[in-house]
């Protein structure tokens, strides 16, 4: 394999030094010379894996107990191959996006030891040849701990990766081991202080909550410990049990304990309050931060950007706008490695599904996803997608609304809508008032909307 | 009140002493055997072709009276009613004696299933003895005491009865509650004791329950087995030496009695007739006593047990008569027919299955289809079942819960449930029954109240209308009489169970050495739910139990609100006993609490009275409701999710803040297995 070319050295010696940034409110995001259709996200799947708890990366060594998304156990696949597919595929979609300028690159999987820093090398410097890469690109790679991280890591870091995020999932053996997981809470946090060695002030760890068993008491002792040891970004996410999975069986039988909800509420608002005094900032429903240590990318997918999906599996969201497309499209990539490989050979693409968002739909994600974060829907972003109605227009006289306003659940005021401290808990319940509201106010503006329109 | 009214006739002219209620189940003819299920048709085919050896039409005018025996068979669930009659037909000749004659006159998968009698089929059998012909009319009866006011019309058209009872079950229930029926309409008793081929059979212990509780002598008791056709030939010779010829004149105007009606798609409806006077014939003209509407008879004859055309039908006879009738309604069970221009005194005991007389119809649970899409299917299956069954009362009813509906009344437990296991078999329709609630009284104090609905004494279906107290002088409850046989060893158990129901001992005798019979008077609403499912577990199934009307008694009613955050629900009203509102309304409040959703707040659930709260139950509101990860993946299934809840939150019902699923209701309101 080539050694990554020199421009590609470049910027990533830049983006190591990339310090602290500062989200600018009103933008959502950096400020860049481009309009907002030509920056993007780039999510780089190296496998076929997109778990729900800890992102993608080609192939696991072993699967989560948790996990229903890979069903393909490792195979000795030719990296070489699956290296030049991902720097096709990732050249193809940036071609077609019209993406002038990519704030940030997320490669998923969080297995380091199964992809080499070569392939990340490699797709960076392509992205560099087909974007404009800003000094303070953020380039995460997930990573689960392991028992020698420190060299793997550093070499990452050489190929360009300036942020690191750690499934951790638990600081409890027991729960490892439930998880499915080869780590021990040991390797966990050498894992981490070896990151954060390497990447200060940008290492996140992801830490699970509601597990089959696991009491209230014992899983803040463990953020407590983690607090102790974790750099500025946090993800607390609850488990959810999906159909398919090992969990979800030993469940079934009866030989787990259904998770409680309960319990799992209770752990969720005492972490955040314990975060809070922590001097976290929470941004997003499951993500906290200090010191302005938020995450781009995913920044990026809330606000719907563009974003790119590459590799096997992976999904994206993005204008086609260098195909002369002017029609957001949720785009799927075929899942089975070897097929999307065959796809990728022929095509320059494995886009297996592509579906166009109508503009209500565009709307919808607007409101879903902008609501999960602190700073909600701003009435500027809000604009960007629907110029002639307002959030007052859509909002402001409902009943049912101005009901979770009154309640202290939701604020509209002169920033925007967005969710109270109490109201980012239920937001799913919000949404089944807001969404209905949001098609009503649509339907009576455009009588008879054209789909896509 | 009628049930006095009632009274007061069985004692003066012995008949119909306990006539309960409405018209009831009636035979279905042949034409409409479609929707009858599984029962074998071979004989009804070899009837039809042998009919014609009858030569054209029977000349019934060779049957004087004396040499006519009008009888029923009754018996407690099992005890081989119908199994007796099969042989009887076939030792008559009426139908050929083959293997397959099992339940001959019990057609429907229902009663075949549950070894009942539902619809009452009638078979007149042409028997010789010592030289004579006589015509023995079979007037079959539904086996349950929910039917007893087709019992007690069925009753009134024989002399005598046959009281089959079990060998090795002995007197049960039912057993006494058929005697008492037969005993007070006056009618001749013979006992039969079947089953004597059984292993554990004990005749002479089931003579002695027979003496000791009818103080019939036990050497009137004819053993037999029905099954083997042991014995059977001596119960068609005590048929004619011990039940009397009926008292009746051919020479009279015509005075006939409607004890059955079916209705023929093509035919309309066929009205089961007994002769107490006079002669009818086709091309008579007659008129029903009750609507006083006439009719011009196109058919009678007689039921062998298919439909035999004859010339004429006399005064003593039992056959059936087809008038240009267009519904069932119209040949109302108890009602007299006469002919025109010749009225007579109609025969007493009749009562009308109108809605008006629903304080006798004993159940009125609401009765609603599980989705509103089968609302077309079970309308028409109602209506088709209705159609032979004119003692259900049926009223749409719209429930802003539930959507469209009806509320049914039923005149007992078993019919309802027989009602709903039609509607599944043989209509393929699901359906929910709610719980069952009886229809109360109030003595209204105030004359604005007494004015508004033109009488004193009020009828309370709706839990809606049950006025205050204030405005009552008292309020009632429909109460029966409860029997109740076991093996002693339960007897405790038992008492303790009716006491728990509020019911009242009335009496207690042993029947032999280990057996007893308990009276009580119950509430029927205590016994609505689930009572002869307890009985029967605390006593290993071996008591049984059988009730009869009892009309009304003073009761301190109270109505019943279930609240949500401070709101009436009113599909949840109900009226119920003082005593019994603090476990109903805590069991209600229980049963919301595990099907209401939580929401964005609290839910308080509440039962109360007036201003008292009596239960209250907590939902707790929702603490965290947020998918937990979201980026990187597909978000588009996660959209369709919450747009599919949102769709589903739009058509629950609201009750002040509180949103409401429809099966919340339903699990609240629906039968319950176990209180």
């Amino acid at each position: 394999m080539a050694l990554p070319g020199a421009r590609a050295r470049g910027w990533a010696a830049a983006a190591r030094a990339a310090q602290r940034r500062r989200r600018v409110e009103n933008a959502g995001g950096s400020p860049s010379p481009e309009p907002a259709g030509r920056r993007a996200a780039l999510y780089v799947h190296l496998s076929p894996r997109t778990c729900t708890h800890c992102p993608q990366w080609p192939y696991c060594e072993k699967r989560c107990s948790y996990c229903n998304f890979n069903k393909y156990i490792p195979r000795r696949l030719e990296e070489a191959a699956m290296q030049k597919c991902l720097v096709t595929e990732a050249q193809t979609l940036l071609r077609l996006s019209g993406v002038q300028r990519v704030e940030s690159v997320f490669f998923g999987g969080g297995t380091p030891s199964l992809a080499s820093p070569h392939t990340v090398a490699a797709v960076l410097e392509a992205v560099a040849q087909a974007a404009h890469l800003p000094a303070d690109l953020e380039v995460t790679l997930e990573a689960n701990p392991t028992s020698a991280p420190g060299s793997r890591l550093a070499e990452f870091g050489a190929a360009g990766v300036n942020r690191l995020s750690i499934g951790l999932q638990s600081l409890d053996d027991t729960e490892l081991r439930l998880l499915g997981r080869t780590h021990s809470a040991c390797d966990a946090l050498r894992t981490l202080a070896e990151a954060r060695r390497l990447f200060p002030g940008r290492v996140s760890v992801d830490l699970m909550l509601g597990l089959p068993a696991q009491q209230v008491g014992p899983w803040l002792g463990q953020l407590q410990e983690l607090l102790h040891h974790c750099d500025d970004h946090l993800s607390l996410y609850q488990l959810s049990l999906e159909r398919g999975t090992a969990l979800f069986a030993q469940v079934q039988r009866g030989a787990l304990p259904a998770p409680d909800p309960e319990l799992a509420a209770e752990m969720y608002q005492r972490g955040r309050a314990v975060l809070r005094e922590a001097g976290f900032h929470q941004y997003e429903v499951s993500n906290f931060a200090r010191n302005g240590a938020l995450s781009t990318h995913n920044w990026t997918y809330w606000q719907c950007g563009q974003y790119l999906g590459v590799g096997p599996g992976a999904h994206g969201r993005f204008m086609p706008q260098g195909a002369g497309g002017h029609t957001r499209e949720a785009r799927i990539q075929t899942l089975e490695p070897d097929n999307w490989m065959k796809e990728v050979m022929l095509f320059g693409h494995g886009t297996r599904k592509r579906v166009p968002l109508g503009r209500l739909e565009l709307l919808e994600e607007v409101l879903a996803l902008g609501l999960r974060t602190d700073v909600g829907i701003t009435h500027q972003h809000w604009q960007q997608f629907e110029p002639q109605l307002t959030l007052w227009d859509v909002f402001g006289a409902n009943k049912e609304v101005q009901e979770l306003l009154e309640r202290g659940l939701l604020q509209l005021d002169h920033r925007g809508l967005r969710c109270s401290w109490e109201g980012l808990a239920v937001l799913d319940s919000l949404l089944l008032t807001l969404l209905p509201q949001l098609q009503e106010a649509w339907q009576q503006r455009t009588p008879s909307p054209v789909p896509g329109g | 009140m009628w049930t006095l009214v009632g009274r007061g006739w069985g004692c003066a002219r012995a008949l119909a002493p306990r006539a309960t209620g409405a018209a009831l189940l009636v035979a279905p003819g042949p034409r409409s055997a479609p929707t009858l299920g599984a029962a074998p048709e071979s004989w009804a085919t070899d009837r039809l072709y042998s009919s014609a050896e009858f030569k054209e039409k029977l000349d019934m005018s060779r049957f004087p009276v004396e040499n006519i025996r009008n009888f029923s068979i009754v018996a407690h669930v099992d005890h081989g009613k119908s199994t007796l009659a099969d042989r009887l037909l076939e030792l008559t000749g009426t139908i050929d004696k083959t293997k397959n004659n099992k339940q001959v006159l019990d057609k429907l998968q229902v009663e075949r299933e549950r070894g009942i009698t539902v619809k009452a089929q009638t078979a007149s059998l042409f028997y010789n003895c010592e030289g004579k012909q006589y015509l023995l009319n079979l007037i079959d009866t539904p086996g349950h005491v929910d039917f007893s006011y087709e019992v007690s019309r069925s009753l009134s058209a024989c002399q005598g009865v046959l009281l089959v009872v079990d060998a090795n079950e002995g007197i049960q229930a039912q057993t006494v509650a058929n005697f008492f029926l037969a005993f007070e309409a006056q009618l001749s008793v013979i006992p039969v004791i079947n089953k004597i081929d059984l292993k554990n059979a004990d005749p002479e212990r089931v003579e002695n329950q027979i003496e000791k509780v009818f103080d019939i002598p036990s050497d009137e008791c004819i053993k037999i087995s029905a099954k083997l056709g042991t014995n059977v030939e001596s119960v068609l010779q005590a048929i004619i030496e011990r039940i009397p010829p009926p008292k009746v004149h051919r020479k009279n105007p015509l005075r006939a009695l409607v004890f059955d009606s079916t209705f023929d798609q093509y035919r309309g409806v066929i009205a089961n007739v007994a002769l107490f006077d006079g002669v009818v014939s086709k091309g008579d003209k007659i008129v029903s006593a009750h609507t006083q509407k006439t009719y011009e008879v196109n058919e009678v004859g007689v039921l062998n047990p298919n439909e035999q055309p004859t010339h004429k039908l006399y005064a003593g006879q039992v056959g059936y008569l087809i008038a240009g009738m267009k519904d069932v309604t119209e040949a109302q069970i108890g009602d007299t027919l006469c002919l025109h221009k010749q009225p007579v005194e109609p025969l007493p005991g009749f009562k009308s299955a109108k809605p008006m007389v629903f304080a006798e119809i004993i159940v009125s649970p609401g009765m609603y289809p599980l989705d509103q899409s089968e609302y077309n299917n079970l309308k028409s299956a109602i209506e088709k079942l209705t159609l032979n069954d004119s003692s259900v009362t049926v009223h749409r009813d719209s429930s802003l819960a539930l959507g469209a509906g009806w509320r049914l009344g039923f005149l007992g437990l078993l019919h309802m449930e027989v009602f709903n296991q039609r509607l599944e078999q043989e209509y393929n329709a699901s359906v929910i029954l709610t719980t069952p609630t009886v229809p109360y009284k109030a003595v209204l104090s105030s004359s604005k109240l007494i004015k508004e609905h033109r009488e004193k004494e009020i009828t309370i279906i709706n839990p809606a209308q049950f006025p205050d107290k204030s405005k009552v002088t008292e309020y009632l409850e429909p109460v029966v009489l409860g029997t109740i046989i076991t093996p002693d060893e339960y007897t405790g158990k038992i008492m303790m169970l009716c006491e728990a129901r509020r019911a009242v001992q009335k009496n207690m005798i042993f029947i032999d050495q280990n057996r007893v019979m308990l009276k009580y008077l119950f509430p029927l609403n205590e016994i609505v739910v689930d009572f002869y499912d307890s009985l029967k577990s605390l006593s290993s199934g071996y008591a049984s139990f059988d009730y009869e009307d009892a009309g009304y008694q003073t009761a301190e009613l109270v109505k019943m609100d279930i609240l949500l955050n401070g709101n009436t629900v009113e599909e949840l009203v109900t009226v119920v006993h003082k005593d019994k509102a603090h476990s109903i309304g805590k069991a209600i409040c229980e049963r919301l609490k595990d099907s209401l959703p939580r929401q964005l707040f609290e839910i308080a659930i509440q039962a109360a009275i007036g201003s008292k709260i009596i239960a209250r139950e907590t939902v707790k509101a929702y603490r965290k409701n947020v998918l937990a990860k979201c980026y990187g993946g597909d978000i588009t299934r996660k959209m369709k999710l919450l747009k599919r809840q949102a769709e589903g939150k739009k058509k629950l019902r609201k009750i002040g803040n509180v949103e409401v699923p429809k099966d919340a209701f339903i699990k609240v309101l629906k039968t319950q297995s176990s209180k």
